[in-house]
C-alpha cells in the first residue's frame, strides 16, 4: 500500500508517496538524499545514521512512515546555519583525517554530533563505546576518535 | 599560503564531497529508465541442477526478463588473470568459472538465475518464484578432505580438486641444511579465512547505446581498465572501443574489488540486450556469498638454526584455498606473492616451500589487503618467536642477529626476489625505543597485581609492492603487464590536469598526486586536478592493488612531468631566444642561465597552445605527455610493530594495550595519509588475529554471513597506534618511495599473536591460532591450569 507522508527533510518540507513497508533509508536515496548510504542488512554498520528530531538513528531500521510529521536532518542538512562551509564536526573529521573512502564518514558523522549533543567533552572511551555502532573498515579508529574530541571542542566553543 | 609540497601533511581535497554527502558511489547513480536486477544464488554448496522453472516468476508483476546460463551460451567464463604452473611444468587446472551456473553449483551463493524488472522489489520477488530443482551433492569442504581420494570433485573435467602443485627454492641444499641443524623448530599453523569487507557492498549498472553500439558499465572496481579488458576481450566479446568502464567513488576495497565478477558481465549484457540500462547492488549478505575471500592458509613450517641463533634454513608446506572457482589473481597469492617473501627481513640461506591449492565448495579465494605476504609474514615471524623461546633468546635479540645488513642490498634473497635497499635495524632500535621494551617486565608486574596477564610481541616484516617489472611477472604467469599509465595535460592557460591509471577507493590520490605534480612544476597546488577510474578519460592503467600506486603510478606522473618539463623547456629556449642547455627549471620559472631572463610556466603553456612565435618547424605545438612507467623491480617497505596485551585469565579477553608501528616506505608525500593507511592496515591485521573468522559449516553453509556473526573490529575494540617511519630510499624508482598501503595488514596479526602467546607463557602454550578468541584463550588457560 502506498502512503503519503510530510516531513521536514534539512529544513524544508517534504512530501513523499511511499510504500508502507519501505525502509526509510531507501526513501531518503531515492529522493536524492544519497549522502546516507546502506552498509549491510542486519542494522550493524551505522552509515545509515541520521538524525530524526534531533537525534541519531539507524535509517535502516525505521519505516519511511514513521517519519511522518517529523523532522529529519540527513548530512546533506548539516551545513545549514553553520557559519562555516561545514559544520565544525565535519570540519574535524577533515582536518584530522578521519576518513579515507568515505562510505561510513556520513553515518560517523552524525553518530559523532549526538554524542558531542549528549556530552560536550568526551573521553577517548566514551567515544569508542559510542561509536560502536558505526563501522568503518578504512580508518581504524584512530582518527575518527582525534577528530570527533576536537569537533566537540569546536561545538562547546561555537 | 598552505604548504602542499612533497611531504606535507595536507589535508585531502576529496573530503569536502564525502564530508557533505556528495561522493558519487555507483548505487547513487541512476540513469533514465533503469530497470533492476536480482540474482538467484544458488542455497547449497555443491548440487545438480536438474530444473529451472521460470514461467510463474515470468509472469510476476513488473518482470522485464529472466536470464539463465543458456542465455550466456555465447558467453566466455570469467577469466583468471595468472597461471601458475605445477612442479612438472605442465599448467594448473583451470576449469570454466561460468557467469551463470551451468549444470551445477559450486557454491553458496553461485549465481543461477538473473531477474530484472521494473523495481529491485518486483525484481526480488519474481526471483522467489523461480522453482529450480537440485540434486545435492556431497560437498569438498576441508582442504586436506578435498585432496583425498575419496572426496567429491569439484569440477568433473579436472579429475581432482587440486588447482596446481608448485615448489620454490632448492629442496636438496634445504633438507641439507636441516640435516646439520643444531635446533630445529617446528610449526603448524592456521591462516584464518577472512572477508574484505569494504564498507560499500559491490554495485554495477550497465548501459547501452543503440545509436553508436557503445556500452558502458558502472562499476565498484579498484581497476576499470582491467575489467574493460578482461571482460570485453574474454566474457562479452566487446571490442574496447565501443566499451566504456567507469568506476566513480568506490567506497574501499582492499583487494576485493580488482577482481572481474560475473555481475559485472551480467548488467553489461543484459544492457545490450534490453536496450536499457540495468543496475544491480549487492546486499551485504550477498557481498558475504560472492566477494573474494581472503588468506585460508593451512601451513607447516620448520626453520633451522645453528646453536647461535642463525637461521640456517626454512621450509613450508602450505595448502592454499582457491574456493571453487580461480578468481583473477588467486593463483599468485600463494606463490609469487607468498612463497617469494619467505626470507622475511634474514640472511637465512637456504629455503623451500611447496604450496598446494585445493579446490573447495566456498567462495573464491583471492588477495586481500597484503595478499600472500601477510601469510609469509606471519608463519616467518611465529616460527621466529617460538625458536626464540625455545633456544631462550629474547626474541628481539634472535632477530637482530640474522638481518640482512644495510651493506648487503642490493641483497639476492634464495627465493627469486632482490632487495634494492634498507636498514631492518633502525626501524628495530625505532619501534623498540617508542614501545619501551625494556620497560616491559615492570608493566608485567604492574598488570598481574591487578590479576591480568600481560604479554609483548613483535613482528619485523617485509612486504613486495608495486609488483613489476612486466617481462618478468609475465615469465612467472602474470598473462598482463603491470606498468602504470599517466597523462599529464597541460592546459592552455597553465592549469594541469593529470589521467592516472591507479585508481583512489580511499587512498587519497586526488591530494597526493597533486602534491608530487604541483611541487615539480613549481605551480598552484590547486591549479593541479586528478582525474581517474574511467576508461573514457583515462588512456589507459592497471589500477589500484599491492601498494602500487605511489610507486609505480604516481611514478608515471613522474615520468609524464618530467617530459613536459623538457618540451616546456624548448618553447621557453624559443621565447628567449636562448639556447635549450642554458634553460633552468626552477619554482616554476624557465630561466636562462647566467641571465636574468626568465618566463613563467604559464606563459610556456599558453605559447604551446598559441603557438605564434613558436619553433614550429621543431616542435609540434601543445603540452602533454603520457608515460607508461613499467618499474625495474619491487619495492621492498619494512618494519617493526610492537604490541603489548593484557589477558583476562577470568574471560580469557585480550585487550590490546599498546601499539606502536615502525615503517620503512622510503620517501613519502603526505604524512598524513601514510598514517591513516597504517591505521587502517593495522585495525584489518589486529582483526584477522583477535576477531576475524571466515566460517563454513562441514556442508558448506556460510555460518558467518553478516556482520551479526562476522565479527568486524568496531570502535571499542582497538586502541589508538603510535607510528612513526625511517627512510631508506626505493633505488629504482624516481620519487624513491616504496607504498604504504598493505603493511599495517602484514605485520600486525604475528605481532598480536606473539604477545598473546607471550602472555600465556606460565601456561605451557607455544601456539594459539587466529583468530584469539576469549574462548580459545580460556581454554588455553584452562588446559595449561592442568
Ligand atoms: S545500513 Fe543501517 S546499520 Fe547498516
Ligand atoms: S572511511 Fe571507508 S569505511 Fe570508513
Amino acid at each position: 500500500m502506498t502512503v503519503s507522508i510530510s516531513f521536514q527533510l534539512n529544513g524544508t518540507s517534504a512530501q513523499l508517496d511511499v510504500a508502507d513497508s519501505q525502509l526509510l533509508v531507501e526513501a531518503l536515496r531515492q529522493h536524492g538524499s544519497t549522502g546516507t548510504h546502506i552498509g549491510c542488512d542486519t542494522s550493524q554498520c551505522g552509515a545509515c545514521v541520521i538524525h530524526v528530531d534531533g537525534k541519531s538513528v539507524k535509517s535502516c531500521t525505521m519505516l519511511a512512515v514513521q517519519v511522518d510529521g517529523k523532522s529529519v536532518t540527513t548530512i546533506e542538512g548539516l551545513t545549514q546555519g553553520q557559519a562555516e562551509d561545514m559544520h565544525p564536526m565535519q570540519q574535524a573529521f577533515k582536518q584530522h583525517h578521519g576518513l579515507q573512502c568515505g562510505y561510513c564518514t556520513p553515518g560517523m558523522v552524525m553518530s559523532a554530533i549526538d554524542l558531542v549533543n549528549h556530552n560536550p567533552d568526551p573521553d577517548e572511551k566514551q567515544i569508542r563505546e559510542w561509536l560502536e555502532g558505526n563501522i568503518c573498515r578504512c580508518t581504524g579508529y584512530h582518527n575518527i576518535v582525534k577528530a570527533v574530541k576536537h569537533g566537540a571542542q569546536m561545538m562547546r566553543e561555537v | 599560503m598552505a604548504k602542499t609540497g612533497i611531504g606535507e601533511a595536507v589535508a585531502r581535497r576529496e573530503d569536502y564531497r564525502f564530508l557533505t554527502g556528495q561522493g558519487k558511489y555507483v548505487d547513487d547513480i541512476n540513469l533514465f529508465n533503469q530497470a533492476h536486477a536480482w540474482i538467484v544464488r544458488s542455497p547449497f554448496a555443491h548440487a545438480t541442477i536438474n530444473s529451472i522453472d521460470k514461467d510463474d516468476a515470468a509472469q510476476m508483476p513488473g518482470v522485464v526478463a529472466i536470464y539463465t546460463s543458456e542465455d550466456f551460451s555465447g558467453a566466455g567464463g570469467v577469466p583468471c588473470g595468472w597461471q601458475v604452473n605445477n612442479k612438472d611444468g605442465s599448467p594448473m587446472n583451470e576449469p570454466k568459472h561460468p557467469i551463470l551456473a551451468e549444470g551445477k553449483v559450486r557454491h553458496v551463493g553461485d549465481p543461477v538465475a538473473l531477474v530484472i524488472a521494473q523495481t529491485r522489489q518486483q525484481a526480488r520477488n519474481a526471483a522467489e518464484a523461480i522453482i529450480i530443482d537440485y540434486t545435492e551433492l556431497a560437498p569438498a569442504i576441508d582442504m586436506k578432505a578435498a585432496l583425498e581420494p575419496d572426496s567429491a570433485v569439484i569440477h568433473d573435467e579436472v579429475g581432482s580438486n587440486l588447482c596446481f602443485d608448485w615448489e620454490l627454492g632448492d629442496k636438496a641444499a634445504t633438507e641439507a641444511a636441516f640435516e646439520d641443524a643444531h635446533h630445529v623448530t617446528r610449526l603448524d599453523l592456521i591462516n584464518n579465512r577472512l572477508v574484505a569487507n569494504p564498507m560499500e557492498p559491490r554495485a554495477a549498472i550497465g548501459d547501452y547505446d543503440s545509436s553508436t553500439g557503445e556500452y558502458t558499465l558502472y562499476t565498484t572496481s579498484q581497476n576499470p581498465h582491467v575489467i574493460r579488458l578482461l571482460m570485453g576481450a574474454f566474457v562479452l566479446n566487446i571490442p574496447e572501443h565501443k566499451l566504456r568502464v567507469y568506476a566513480p567513488d568506490v567506497g574501499g576495497g582492499f583487494g576485493s574489488k580488482i577482481y572481474h565478477y560475473a555481475e559485472e558481465a551480467m548488467m553489461t549484457w543484459a544492457a545490450g540486450q534490453l536496450k536499457r540500462p540495468v543496475k544491480w547492488t549487492a546486499e551485504r549478505s550477498e557481498s558475504f556469498m560472492s566477494d573474494a575471500h581472503g588468506r585460508d592458509h593451512v601451513t607447516h613450517v620448520e626453520l633451522a638454526l645453528d646453536e647461535n641463533g642463525k637461521f640456517l634454513a626454512l621450509r613450508c608446506n602450505t595448502l592454499a584455498n582457491m574456493g571453487a572457482y580461480l578468481s583473477t589473481f588467486a593463483p599468485c597469492v600463494p606463490t609469487y606473492l607468498h612463497a617469494t617473501l619467505l626470507a622475511g627481513q634474514y640472511t637465512t640461506p637456504v629455503i623451500y616451500c611447496e604450496i598446494k591449492a585445493v579446490f573447495t565448495n566456498t567462495v573464491p579465494v583471492d588477495a586481500y589487503r597484503g595478499a600472500g605476504r601477510p601469510e609469509a609474514t606471519y608463519l616467518i615471524e611465529r616460527v621466529v618467536d617460538v625458536a626464540a623461546r625455545e633456544m631462550n633468546i629474547d626474541p628481539a635479540e634472535l632477530r637482530r642477529r640474522n638481518f640482512i645488513q644495510p651493506d648487503q642490498f642490493p641483497y639476492d634473497t634464495p627465493v627469486a626476489l632482490t632487495y634494492d635497499t634498507g636498514n631492518y635495524e633502525a626501524t628495530l632500535d625505532q619501534a623498540m625505543e617508542a614501545a619501551d621494551y625494556s620497560g616491559f617486565e615492570a608493566r608485567k608486574r604492574e598488570a598481574a597485581a591487578r590479576g591480568k596477564l600481560r604479554g609483548i610481541g613483535l613482528s619485523c616484516y617485509i612486504e613486495a609492492c608495486g609488483i613489476a617489472p612486466s617481462n618478468v611477472v609475465g615469465a612467472l604467469g602474470a598473462r598482463a603487464g603491470l606498468y602504470e599509465v599517466a597523462t599529464v595535460r597541460v592546459n592552455p592557460t597553465g592549469s594541469v590536469t593529470v589521467l592516472t591509471g591507479s585508481h583512489s577507493h580511499g587512498q587519497g590520490h586526488e591530494t597526493t598526486f597533486a602534491q608530487v605534480v604541483s611541487d615539480m612544476l613549481g605551480i598552484d597546488y590547486d591549479a593541479v586536478d586528478i582525474v581517474h577510474g574511467d576508461t573514457a578519460k583515462v588512456p589507459f592503467g592497471m589500477g589500484t592493488y599491492g601498494s602500487r600506486s605511489i610507486a609505480v603510478g604516481g611514478s608515471a606522473i613522474y615520468r609524464s612531468v618530467e617530459k613536459v618539463i623538457s618540451k616546456a623547456k624548448k618553447i621557453a629556449a624559443h621565447l628567449m631566444e636562448a639556447d635549450v642547455s642554458d634553460i633552468e627549471f626552477e619554482n616554476g620559472e624557465f630561466k636562462v642561465a647566467g641571465t636574468d631572463k626568465a618566463t613563467a610556466f604559464g606563459d610556456v603553456a599558453l605559447t604551446a597552445y598559441v603557438p605564434h612565435n613558436y619553433p614550429l618547424e621543431e616542435l609540434e605545438p601543445g603540452l602533454e605527455e603520457t608515460s607508461f612507467y613499467d618499474p625495474a623491480n619491487f619495492t621492498y617497505p619494512a618494519g617493526t610493530y610492537i604490541c603489548e596485551v593484557e589477558i583476562d585469565p577470568e574471560t580469557g579477553v585480550v585487550e590490546v594495550m599498546s601499539f606502536h608501528a615502525s615503517d620503512d616506505f622510503g620517501n613519502i608525500i603526505n604524512p598524513m595519509i601514510v598514517e591513516g593507511q597504517v591505521h587502517g592496515g593495522l585495525a584489518q591485521g589486529i582483526g584477522q588475529a583477535l576477531l576475524e573468522r571466515c566460517v563454513y559449516d562441514e556442508q558448506g553453509q556460510l555460518l558467518t554471513g553478516s556482520y551479526m556473526d562476522y565479527c568486524m573490529p568496531r570502535a571499542d575494540d582497538l586502541p589508538s597506534f603510535s607510528v612513526d617511519t625511517t627512510v631508506t630510499a626505493c633505488t629504482h624508482n624516481p620519487l624513491g618511495v616504496k607504498g604504504c598501503g598493505e603493511a599495517g595488514a602484514i605485520g600486525s596479526p604475528p605481532a598480536i599473536i606473539n604477545a598473546v602467546v607471550n602472555a600465556l607463557s606460565d601456561y605451557n602454550v607455544t601456539h594459539i591460532d587466529m583468530p584469539a578468541t576469549p574462548m580459545k584463550v580460556w581454554q588455553h588457560l584452562s588446559n595449561g591450569r592442568g
